[in-house]
């Protein structure tokens, strides 16, 4: 049963942050690294194969948001959405690193009532959970999934703030600043599930530009028990970067778990709750030396 | 004979210690003509890099002559001297940043203790000198040198497509 709502989920919530199938979701700016003092950012955003074409379906604005460097929202700018791909822009108004984001959780599930299973609603969250449960409600089976999908652009120097943990999902945190990644250097980020450093965690990497090469060059690699995943970057250019833990994967056909990770189901076989599902995505860019 | 000994001392601290009076280091850096379609002045950076201190930027060329400093938009493609000493500066800076500069020898000269040169412990430096062209390429060239140099010493080095040769000498 939750396998199937796994499929479903997966199937009917493609516009919003969770990876689908074989597609993968990606925004990608037009720079990472800015100086000037009127600075702006364009992005596109969208959900494709390969990586960075538009060839599938547009990513939707409707959840993206841009951080400041003092922790202020920015405005989305100019944003459209065309046949295979959303723009947006960003005016950068402050020195710093700024954070844009799509981030989004929520539960799926299943209930007993009156002898029948039903399902939970679409786009149920844990703040909603009580409310979407009738009274009567026996047998309750929740799952609850974190997806976020976030890329960091910098005006002068780098700074952390917009790094603070939200403690919620799979999240980033620089040993290496995102915005100071240079070809044949060496990258140390940390990742954190739930506040927690996310020990034994598949991290994928993927150079931009594929259809242009013969070969994917996907990098699988699994973070340290504090969480922390060293990258040495093989060549300048956009890549594209995919943590997730249960559900459905996103980084190649087992996931970026691997066929050993959490399978979606086998603990709802178990008769247990289904396992924890969070999914990270950013891009990041790597300048020549 | 104690006297003797005082005066070959202090002669010896006078070239081989920095004194009190500023060095000087002057550079020369070709900037090459190019005969192509669309020609703009490089930006240029210059600056110091020395062990277990942070990089200090010298001098940077650019358009600072747009309205409101739109030129500055472009600093961060001089990529290496934006990393290591561009990023943490606001533009125009003080006594460090000024207008590009045409093809030829251009000449620059900076004193040991003033503007943007600090007074230089004992040791090795490299002077990196990054040029970046609109609708160009871009080129770094690296002068190692030793500090205090040898009275005459001159360090020189070439680049193949956005700068020429470009040489570094000491004097008192």
């Amino acid at each position: 049963m939750i396998n199937r709502l796994a499929l479903l989920a997966a199937g009917t919530l493609l516009f919003a942050a969770v990876p689908a199938a074989a597609h993968r979701q990606w925004m990608l700016p037009s720079a990472t690294v800015l100086s000037g003092d009127d600075v702006w950012v364009t992005v596109d955003a969208a959900i494709s194969n390969d990586l960075f074409y538009f060839d599938h379906q547009p990513m939707r604005v409707a959840g993206i948001k841009a951080i400041a460097p003092d922790g202020s929202d920015a405005a989305i700018a100019n944003a459209s959405t065309g046949r295979y791909r959303s723009t947006f822009d960003v005016h950068l108004t402050q020195k710093g690193t700024y954070k844009i984001e799509n981030a989004s959780s929520f539960v799926m599930g299943s209930y007993m009532l009156n002898g029948e299973e039903k399902r939970l609603p679409r786009g149920t969250t844990s703040a909603t959970l009580a409310a979407a449960l009738p009274a009567g409600a026996t047998n309750v089976r929740t799952s609850e999934a974190a997806n976020r999908n976030e890329i960091f652009v910098t005006v002068g120097a780098p700074t952390q703030a917009v790094f603070k943990p939200s403690g919620k999902g799979i999240e980033l945190v620089p040993v290496t600043h995102p915005n100071d990644l240079v070809a044949g250097e060496a990258a140390t980020f940390q990742f954190l599930l739930d506040g927690a450093p996310a020990a034994g965690l598949g991290v994928t990497v993927i150079p931009g530009g594929g259809r242009y090469r013969a070969a994917l060059g996907q990098m699988d690699l699994k973070t340290d028990a504090q969480g922390k995943v060293v990258i040495t970057w093989p060549a300048a250019g956009m890549y594209w970067l995919n943590a997730s833990v249960g559900g459905r994967p996103e980084g190649g056909p087992m996931g970026a778990a691997g066929p050993n990770g959490p399978q979606p189901g086998a603990a709802a076989a178990a008769g247990g709750p289904a396992p924890r599902r969070a999914s990270y995505v950013t891009t990041l860019e790597v300048l020549a030396p | 004979m104690h006297a003797r000994t005082l005066i070959s001392h202090s002669l010896a601290l006078g070239i081989a210690a920095a004194p009190a009076a500023a060095e000087t280091l002057d550079l020369g850096i070709v900037i090459p003509r190019m005969t192509v379609a669309e020609y703009h002045r490089p930006y240029v950076a210059v600056w110091l890099e020395q062990p277990s201190a942070a990089p200090r930027a010298l001098s940077v060329w650019y358009d600072g002559a747009k309205k409101d400093n739109e030129g500055a938009k472009w600093l961060a493609d001089v990529r290496q001297f934006w990393r290591a000493a561009g990023r943490s500066l606001r533009f125009p800076a003080d006594g460090i940043s000024g207008a590009t500069r045409a093809p030829g020898e251009q000449k620059l000269s900076f004193a040991t203790g003033r503007g943007p040169l600090p007074t230089l412990a004992p040791g090795n430096y490299t002077l990196l000198v990054e040029a970046a062209r609109e609708v160009g390429g871009r080129e770094v060239v690296r002068l190692p040198f030793a500090w205090p140099p040898k009275p005459g010493a001159v360090v020189k080095a070439a680049g193949t497509s956005e700068l020429g040769t470009v040489s570094l000498s000491f004097r008192k």
